[in-house]
């Protein structure tokens, strides 16, 4: 049953990528702001709808 | 400043219409299995079967629709959270076309019988390097993307994408060690019940970072965008995105409970797998209350009616996959049709209808256009809906009533169901149902293709979106980062995907033998090698994906070592290259089927199953009488073995083909009493040999040799 331990050193290396990586999001700002990311992806309107003032918000199935 | 650029919608739009092409093809495929199931006959030609087509369905599912999904969803909304083009369009189109060809060079190679033998790893080893240099170019292109940014956060779905990429590749490099036999051929790295511990540790992962992970990432970037509000809460996004992935990797054990894997092991699965109720369901209401106060356009939209199903298919299926990973549960689910109720709840509703919410939000988009028929979508949606309905409910009810049936003693203490046959009887109800479920839920797709082809004729694909950022101010990066911080930003990311998977290859070839082989000296002193012929017999069980109905590992319970003998040792298990435990018993468990029967049964028994045994749902294997055993690979794959440390003696695959032929000669001349004239060079017999072999090891005496065996 050796290979368990490979397995658990597999699995926490990657744990550690990401232990790394949650580091890296909490030192560089990241996570300051959790309200406005939330908003600002529904405000990607096509340029020329943007431009023609069309409502961004509108669904094309209606 | 700002700057100008364009989104590439052709390469989103080229994904899109994989994802359609490859779903009502693995759909298809999965309908004609389970008709299989139930008409023997449907089992029409030698690579037509149900174990040929069952991994080719569930290959084609996974990863050729909901891969493709994955990947139409992420170019689309990478690029739009990231303001930036992707990286590379080069990169782009090679990952598409590298994923196209690996995908129909699985379609060609499962149905000939191609295939490792490995549950969702089927594929053999020239075509998992292919996944793995593609999945590269997938990451350098999205890593890149995400280093050209134009928006400084990554927001949560970027995140789900980044765990994808990073599991996937170590998951797929190690489950897939193998030894070439040939280009054809490979036999895993690992043995019994350490292959056991890694596939289902792949296995487990592949749900959760390849059907999970990552269109949880789309469902709060489209989830959203269909309606039009912000993500309930970000913040508990956050905390969904990183409990998920620090508990997921942990929880694999949970499908070998009851195995011959140590109690420890199986504890440590279950322990993680009731933990992940709790960032499984946060992340469920989040999506679910992102529609607070906008429940009356549910009523209207078909995009956020897929959407909330698909949520709610992936709470329910998070909720009862820790259950079912309980010892007393999983007693009762493990070996039947509650397992594929569960999976096909999560596939066909949170997958697969969360792929047609975001088809039917995208496509629209894409062209320019509006959706061809809202009406059409929502018919979709209730045929899609009631086919889930009539796939799950009779499948719960069939897992019951067999496992229920299998566990029935009379109170003399005898088995009440002594024949496994009238338990598959039973539940065949169940298997039409199922059936019909199944073409419901088809036919809704296919409603769906009509809907997309007229959109696509309505609307003209907008190839190139315009947009525009202002730039990332750099500077402003570098002023709030540390030592660690620098250290990153400084080397390309490029390098650090190209040299993970090259450390993670390079440690499992290195790392793996050596402790392998060490571990693999038998802790059982009468579990010998197979012999060539038994060996060559093997490779013709994984290669009809036997396993996909018939387990090879009897659980220390009553019911079972009545019905089937002495439960199954981790020490009978060691030359198992890979383990053939299988998951589902559609057919008797086959760990001691060495012995029960005469050759001469299984002769006629695997010419037409229900000669031997009335009503059997099994299909026929007449094509193993009249091939013959290809003796000129034989020596190849002593060597393999000999390779992964099995202990055949020096020199042996030079006598292999003379020992195969002795032993074959003597199960010939076996049958030739009971009046059956074969041909010992008919791969039949290599199969007689190796069943006929199958849980003897632990009767014979330790000095004892088998038929025709060098002695180590």
């Amino acid at each position: 049953m050796t290979i368990i331990f490979f397995l658990i050193a597999a699995s926490t290396t990657v744990a550690v990528i990401f232990l790394a990586a949650f580091v890296w999001a909490m030192r560089t700002g990241q996570y300051d702001d959790d309200h406005s990311p939330a908003v600002r992806i529904l405000g990607d309107a096509p340029l020329k709808a943007t431009i023609t003032k069309t409502t961004s918000t509108e669904s094309p199935l209606q | 400043m700002m700057q100008r650029f364009q989104y590439d919608n052709k390469i989103v739009n080229a994904f899109l219409m994989a994802t359609i092409i490859f779903g009502i093809v693995g759909m298809l495929v999965g309908l004609i299995a389970a008709l299989q199931m139930i008409i023997p006959w449907m089992n029409a030609a030698e690579w037509f079967t149900f174990g040929r087509l069952r991994p080719l369905h569930t290959n084609a599912v996974i990863f050729a629709f909901v891969g493709n999904g994955i990947f139409a969803g992420v170019y689309y909304s990478l690029q739009r959270l990231l303001k930036a083009r992707m990286f590379s369009d080069g990169l782009s189109w090679l990952h598409f076309w590298g994923w196209q060809l690996i995908i129909v060079s699985a379609a060609i190679t499962l149905p000939l019988g191609i295939t490792s033998g490995k549950e969702y790893a089927e594929l053999e080893w020239p075509i998992d390097i292919a996944i793995t240099l593609i999945w590269v170019v997938f990451g350098i292109n999205m890593f890149g993307t995400i280093i050209k940014r134009r928006e400084r956060h990554l927001y949560v779905a970027i995140w789900f994408y980044i765990a994808t990429w990073v599991t996937v590749a170590m998951l797929h490099i190690v489950n897939s060690m193998a030894m070439p036999v040939s280009l054809f051929k490979g036999y895993s790295m690992y043995a019994g019940v350490q292959d056991a511990l890694v596939q289902w540790w792949y296995g487990h992962n592949a749900v959760a970072f390849f059907l999970t992970t990552p269109y949880l990432g789309l469902m709060y970037y489209f989830m959203p965008k269909a309606a039009n509000r912000p993500v309930y809460s970000y913040k508990l996004s956050i905390i969904h995105f990183w409990a998920l992935i620090f508990i997921y990797i942990w929880a694999g054990p949970h499908h070998l409970l009851y195995t011959s894997l140590p109690e420890w092991t199986q504890t440590l699965g279950i322990v993680f797998s009731i933990m992940l109720i709790a960032p499984s369901w946060g992340g469920m209401l989040n999506g679910l209350l992102t529609l607070r106060g906008a429940w009356d356009r549910v009523r209207e939209d078909p995009v956020l009616k897929f959407m909330v199903v698909a949520v709610t298919a992936y709470g329910m299926s998070t909720l009862e996959g820790p259950l079912m990973s309980t010892k007393i549960l999983n007693s009762i689910s493990h070996f039947t049709d509650w397992t594929i109720a569960h999976v096909h709840v999560g596939g066909l509703g949170w997958n697969g209808f969360l792929t047609f919410g975001i088809i039917y939000w995208m496509l629209p988009r894409l062209f320019g256009t509006k959706l061809y028929s809202v009406k059409l979508a929502n018919v979709h949606f209730w045929i899609g809906t009631l086919g889930i309905v009539f796939y799950a409910i009779p499948l719960y009810f069939a897992g019951f009533t067999q496992s229920l049936m299998w566990k029935q003693f009379t109170p003399d203490g005898y088995l009440v169901y002594k024949n496994f046959l009238d338990t598959l009887l039973q539940i065949k109800y169940a298997y039409w149902l199922r059936a019909l479920g199944g073409t419901l839920y088809l036919s809704g797709a296919l409603v769906m293709v009509y809907n997309v082809i007229m959109t696509v004729r309505a609307g003209k694909l907008i190839v190139n979106e315009d947009a525009e950022a202002p730039a990332l101010d750099k500077a402003e990066v570098i002023t709030d980062g540390g030592y660690w911080h620098r250290w990153i930003e400084r080397r390309p990311v490029q390098m650090l995907v190209v040299s993970f998977v090259l450390v993670a290859i390079g440690g499992a070839i290195e790392m793996v033998p050596t402790f392998l082989i060490k571990s693999n000296v038998p802790t059982i002193a009468s579990v010998k090698p197979y012999t060539p012929l038994e060996l060559h017999g093997r490779d013709m069980y994984i290669r009809e994906g036997c396993y996909t109905c018939h387990s090879q590992m009897i659980r220390p319970f009553r019911s079972e070592t009545v019905r089937y003998g002495e439960y199954s040792k981790a020490g009978e298990f060691v030359y198992d290259h890979p383990f053939q435990w299988g998951s589902k018993r559609t057919g008797p468990d086959l760990a001691r089927e060495g012995g029960k029967r005469p050759d001469s049964w299984h002769y006629y028994h695997m010419y037409d199953p229900t000669s031997t045994s009335d009503g059997s749902l099994m299909p026929p294997y007449r094509a193993m009488y009249t091939n013959l055993i290809p003796l000129d690979i034989i020596p190849a794959k002593i060597r393999a073995m000999q390779n992964l440390g099995v202990p055949y003696a020096e020199g042996f695959d030079e006598l292999a083909v003379g020992d195969l032929q002795q032993q074959a000669a003597g199960i010939a001349a076996n049958l030739k009493e009971n009046g059956i004239d074969a041909d010992p060079n008919t791969e039949i017999i290599a199969l007689i040999a190796y069943l006929q072999r199958l849980g003897t090891d632990i009767s014979r005496d330790a000095g004892a040799s088998t038929v025709g065996q060098v002695n180590p």
